[in-house]
């Protein structure tokens, strides 16, 4: 299989991997995927309680090459942002910009997943649920351990 | 932040890349199969079938010469030689002309989960057509249980169709006790031995084989050309063309010999025979030397299969925590295949690694290597190197690995299946 350019760029030099503290007040985790699937995304955000603005992002991936990619730009385009505006991301803007192949559109779908995923369980720990939108996702239970 | 390219693994002296280490899927052609084919590509061109002058003559005594080097490599007579376009065509006239030929004494074929899908798609073809088919399971070796075999089989049994060798694991069945049981109840005994011809020692009548696949291309010899193996005597199996036409290869299989590939194959599978011992030991040599490199530096590795009962070139092992499209992309210089679903077209794990009980997310995590007859040690150990390498790199990268290395039981998780 042929990738493009920019998903070898993102495998070869993945952006924002790492973790922040799940069990901060100001951090959101998302954790999509399942491992008989293929693929397994962490995405993390610290959000400023005062501004909304996403400070950082943090990612890590079980995946295919595009799976790695899809989330590694997807940490580099919501640095930076307000939670509000991250919501507005969609997976084609992610399939256009990684020109993913259209077996690989699932991987941009499980990136916006992750998306929706930590900032409803930043939400969720800041009271402001009935905002989110229902985000059942696998970072309830491992926040649970 | 972790980089996955930026790794400087030194490529050794005389080691040229990419490196093909895939020889599971075809193999180079070998320059001595390629010398013996030439003339039969340029000068010597006749029609094997054509009787009355000397172009078809010297056609057909090479062809008649490459009959008997196949022969030779597995114990059987020239005259049960049937020449085909390959492994496929091999297996469908194996079935579907003995299903057909003997449909009078029954309907019913015994076969395995991990065959190739040249058999188990004929099968199913076959099944269509009011065949009952009986799908064999494997133990977590890869092996099938010979009781399941010996239950499996009834009045209405015309045929079992066991592979010796397997194309992902390498894994060889228990041929001699599965021939055994066959004869013992007058049922005809398939194999589709096109990855074990050639790399282990094959003797039908030891074995008690009475059909057999075989192929070039596995064999450094050239690709579109194979054969099928009949038994004439104890018993005599017949089997019913599934192409219809001039009557070649005695109304087996009708249509113009290939006969540079012919020579090819039968070039192919004397240099195999005489080589076989040596090649052997080399081959088993750098696998284990794989092996150790990696289980040396690595943690949650393992081979998939038997170990014991298993081809010379192969080692199928899964690097857990680490997807394989992702780490075959990381060792783009190193032919090798992987299990994963993302390398599939179906987007489904390997049906072979699941038969052997492993959980998908350890069927996306392997890796087959196929070491061959052009494979080098100092090859062996730059694979060794740089796969390490990417596997390091690709855990930096993976949840589950530090979830793992946390103490977190990953089944303990609620995944939300895509």
């Amino acid at each position: 299989m042929a990738y493009s350019d920019k998903v070898i760029d993102h495998y070869n030099n993945p952006r924002n991997v790492g973790q922040l503290d799940k069990k901060s007040q100001e951090v959101g985790t998302g954790l999509v995927g399942a491992p008989e699937c293929g693929d397994v995304m962490r995405l993390q955000i610290k959000v400023n309680p005062s501004t909304q603005v996403i400070e950082e992002a943090k990612f890590k991936t079980f995946g295919c090459g595009s799976a790695i990619a899809s989330s590694s730009l997807a940490t580099e385009w919501i640095k930076g942002k307000t939670v509000n505006e991250a919501m507005q991301i969609k997976n084609t803007d992610i399939v256009k910009e990684l020109a993913l192949p259209p077996v690989k559109i699932h991987c941009s779908v499980l990136a916006e997943d992750a998306i929706r995923a930590a900032i409803g369980d930043w939400k969720k720990k800041n009271g402001m649920e009935n905002l989110a939108e229902a985000t059942h996702n696998a970072a309830e239970s491992v926040a649970a351990q | 932040m972790s980089t996955v390219e930026n790794a400087v693994i030194a490529v050794p002296a005389g080691v040229k890349l990419p490196i093909y280490m895939d020889n599971h899927a075809t193999t180079p052609l070998d320059p001595r199969v390629l010398d013996a084919m030439m003339p039969y590509l340029t000068k010597t061109f006749g029609n094997a079938a054509s009787r009355n002058h000397s172009f078809g003559w010297e056609a057909e005594q090479a062809v008649e010469n490459a009959r008997g080097q196949i022969a030779k490599l597995i114990g059987a007579t020239a005259k049960e030689i049937i020449f085909t376009s390959g492994a496929t065509e091999s297996n469908n006239l194996a079935l579907k002309g003995i299903a057909e030929m003997y449909r009078e004494r029954g309907n019913h074929i015994i076969t395995q989960v991990t065959e190739h899908k040249a058999v188990l798609d004929t099968c199913k073809r076959l099944e269509k057509y009011g065949y009952r088919v009986t799908y064999l399971p494997v133990k977590a070796d890869g092996l099938i249980d010979l009781e399941d075999l010996k239950r499996a089989m009834d009045d209405k049994t015309i045929l079992v169709s066991i592979m010796f060798a397997n194309n992902e694991i390498g894994v060889v069945q228990p041929i001699a006790e599965i021939g055994k049981l066959c004869h013992e109840r007058n049922i005809i005994f398939h194999t589709d031995a096109v990855q074990a011809v050639g790399k282990v020692p094959v003797d039908v009548n030891k074995l008690n084989i009475d059909v057999l696949s075989l192929s070039g291309h596995k064999i450094y010899g050239p690709k579109g050309v194979g054969a099928l193996y009949v038994r004439r005597r104890n018993p005599r199996v017949q089997i019913a063309a599934q192409i219809d036409g001039g009557g070649h290869e005695r109304g087996m299989r009708s249509g113009t010999l290939n006969v540079p590939g012919i020579v090819g194959l039968g070039a192919a599978c004397e240099i195999a025979g005489n080589e076989m011992a040596e090649e052997t030991a080399r081959l088993q040599g750098m696998r284990d030397r794989l092996r150790a490199k990696l289980e040396g530096s690595l943690d949650y590795v393992h081979v998939n299969g038997s170990w014991e009962h298993r081809l010379p070139g192969n080692l199928n092992m899964s690097f857990v925590y680490v997807e394989g499209e992702s780490l075959l992309m990381g060792i783009n210089d190193i032919a090798v295949s992987s299990g994963s679903a993302c390398t599939s077209a179906t987007l489904e794990p390997s049906y072979v690694l699941k038969a052997l009980g492993l959980g998908d997310d350890v069927a996306h995590s392997s890796i087959r290597f196929g070491l061959g007859r052009f494979n080098s040690q100092a090859e062996v150990d730059y694979t060794a190197d740089k796969l390490i390498d990417v596997v390091q790199k690709l855990r930096e990268l993976s949840p589950l690995y530090e979830m793992v290395k946390e103490g977190i039981d990953l089944t303990k998780i609620e995944w939300q299946a895509h």
